[in-house]
């Protein structure tokens, strides 16, 4: 089973004020850099365009002036009047991130939900070149809901899927302005493989020796307690299923503006492939404890 | 001779996007005054750029044909061109640029104490990515794009682009009974600076002001009455009366207010205080200049979106229009 998480964090509306909209988080939203972001207010019948609006020092608590505004004094204006709010938009409404995607030069691209729309891409990839290579196994991709609330799909899906094998695909912190440390790693020098509790260590040895087989390059990502991924809900489903954790690095993950290299992307769907492809049919048989 | 009346539809709303999507930070003028220049020269008796870049249009009245009638007012008009933007000043390696900007830590690898503080300009950067060209000197702007939602329009830039494409209207239109004298203006948002030399170079008048000033008509975080709001949308263009660059010509004022009410025109005026326009240096150019400032209030202004009212701009253009069509030598002579 390959599980790549389809949603992304955004935002709801709380409150209406007149025409302004008030909002709180889905999934972990760093309130410091909503203020001015492009947002869509997804209502019943349309989706409106909206802007994530800080007031003035003037309009707020005096100490809120030079510290990080909290969100519930930031609002959401969609440029209608208010009888047109009130008709259109109700408490509950979804709001996501509303600038559009850039190609930036070097085959990078910019925006927002790469965490995880990367994965998602990689998993497609890994099943196009399947189409052409011969694999015992069976394969389930999932594209999982939930993941940013906690890892709700992963864990029915898996539920109902029942795998010998579970890979969460997911993305990574890449090293850039302020990220420097040993849970970053560099755009564009391909994948990452989890290393820790949340990951079985006979399929980390695997994918090692064929990353270098193949001369692809990879990073261990050390994962001393959660992975943080839909791997998380897929290790402890049903029995237990073995499971390895896959992660393309991103910049400034949980903003809209993510960055990624398709190389990197490129090179996980390859990954991917060639280990199914590689499965004999009694691997499962194979993987034993090192003890 | 009936006049030709000024009016804001499809076309006008394209060139305003048009405008607002070029980018123009204060001192890189150039995609703004290009435009400018292909929509006035068809129109205008004379247009140059001077020195600084100012993009200078005369559109002469009829009254020196006429050896019986006065000379006509020489009135200026201002709208400046450029925008608030970054500046690129360091290159760190890897795409990465000081100063400002994107760049930041995801909220998983910050510390709670980190979160809480608002990160500082120093701290931000420009990420173009590994393989970007770009070096220090180059500018940058916000990447939005010109939005027309319901009654009004989101963009970037608005202020003053708003006031260029109305501008722009003016000199397609312009009445006959004064010399009009436009000035596109460079470096607003840097201290005025491109007003002040195309003052001099028009010797006009009288001077009015055309941007676009802050609405601050959004609820305060307890929910009392918001008094502090400086203009509010959709109640027509804001004269100005006094800001931290000037006070504006009472006459002038009187003027403009006099005309909104005879014309049946909404307008507000704009809440005394801080701010300036490009009429604060025309004012102190040679002998000094009779100016006054009329706004369409726009929110958010200095962000990467900011929103305005299509109506407020129509009355913006219909005010201004009126006002100069009423414009005769008596104005200034009075008290």
């Amino acid at each position: 089973m390959l599980a790549a998480h389809m949603d992304a964090i955004g935002l709801m509306v709380s409150q209406i004020e007149d025409c302004f909209l008030r909002i709180t988080s889905v999934g972990d939203v760093d309130p410091r850099i909503l203020p001015g972001q492009a947002v869509i207010v997804h209502t019943k019948n349309e989706n409106l365009p909206g802007v994530i609006v800080m007031p003035p020092p003037r309009l707020l608590l005096p100490e809120e002036g030079t510290g990080v505004v909290d969100i519930s004094h930031l609002f959401v204006d969609v440029g209608l009047l208010p009888s047109k709010v009130a008709s259109l938009i109700r408490i509950g409404d979804l709001v996501s991130f509303g600038a559009e995607a850039v190609e930036m030069s070097g085959e990078i691209v910019s925006g927002h939900s790469l965490d995880n729309r990367a994965s998602v891409a990689a998993v497609t990839l890994c099943i196009q070149e399947l189409q052409s290579k011969s694999h015992n196994w069976d394969v389930w991709a999932a594209a999982t809901v939930q993941e940013e609330i906690d890892y709700v799909g992963a864990y029915t899906s898996a539920f109902q899927l029942r795998p010998d094998l579970a890979i969460a695909i997911d993305v990574t912190f890449a090293k850039g302005p302020g990220a420097s440390g040993w849970d970053t790693f560099d755009l564009g020098k391909g994948p990452t493989f989890g290393h820790g509790p949340n990951i079985h260590p006979f399929l980390f040895k695997q994918f090692k020796e064929l990353a270098e087989r193949l001369e692809i390059p990879y990073e261990t990502e050390p994962m001393p307690t959660s992975s943080g991924t839909d791997g998380m809900a897929m290790q402890i489903t049903a029995e237990g299923i073995p499971t390895f954790v896959l992660s393309i690095p991103i910049r400034y993950m949980h903003t809209p503006v993510e960055m990624v290299m398709l190389k990197d992307i490129q090179r996980a769907g390859r990954l991917l492939a060639e280990f199914i492809a590689s499965l004999d049919p009694d691997f499962i048989n194979t993987i034993t404890w090192d003890d | 001779m009936p006049l030709s009346q000024p009016i804001i539809g499809k076309a006008q709303l394209k060139l305003l996007e048009k405008l607002c999507n070029a980018c123009a930070v204060s001192g890189d003028e150039g995609q703004v005054r290009k435009i400018v220049l292909e929509e006035v020269k068809p129109y205008a008796d004379d247009a140059k750029v001077d020195a600084m870049g100012n993009v200078l249009v005369t559109k002469n009245g009829n009254g020196k044909n006429h050896h019986r009638m006065p000379a006509p007012v020489r009135v200026m008009l201002d709208a400046h061109m450029d925008e608030v933007g970054f500046m690129l000043v360091s290159e760190e390696g890897d795409g990465v640029f000081g100063f400002q900007a994107v760049g930041m830590k995801p909220i998983h690898l910050a510390n709670s104490d980190e979160l809480k503080r608002k990160p500082s300009f120093e701290s931000l950067r420009i990420d173009i990515g590994p393989n970007g060209k770009a070096k220090p000197g180059d500018w940058a702007t916000f990447a939005t794009k010109f939005k027309h939602v319901g009654p009004s329009i989101m963009a970037k830039a608005i202020d003053d682009r708003i006031g260029v494409a109305t501008l722009i209207e003016l000199v397609k239109n312009a009445p006959s009974n004064i010399d009009l004298l436009a000035a596109f203006t460079v470096q607003e948002e840097v201290g005025l600076r491109g007003a002040k030399v195309a003052a001099y170079a028009f010797d006009p008048d009288l001077a009015i002001a055309i941007d676009s000033t802050p609405a601050y008509d959004i609820p305060k975080h307890d929910g009392t009455e918001n008094i502090v709001y400086n203009t509010r949308l959709g109640l027509g263009p804001a004269i100005y009366v006094f800001n931290s660059a000037t006070i504006d010509d009472p006459r002038l004022v009187r003027f403009l207010k006099d005309t909104a009410e005879a014309k049946d025109i909404p307008y507000q005026i704009r809440q005394p205080g801080g701010g300036g326009t490009d009429a604060g240096a025309i004012q102190r150019t040679r002998t000094g200049v009779p100016v006054v400032s009329v706004s369409v209030p726009g929110r958010y202004a200095h962000t990467p979106i900011g929103l305005c009212r299509v109506d407020d701009w129509k009355n913006t253009l219909k005010l201004l229009h009126a006002a100069l069509e009423r414009i005769t030598p008596k104005l200034l002579t009075e008290n």
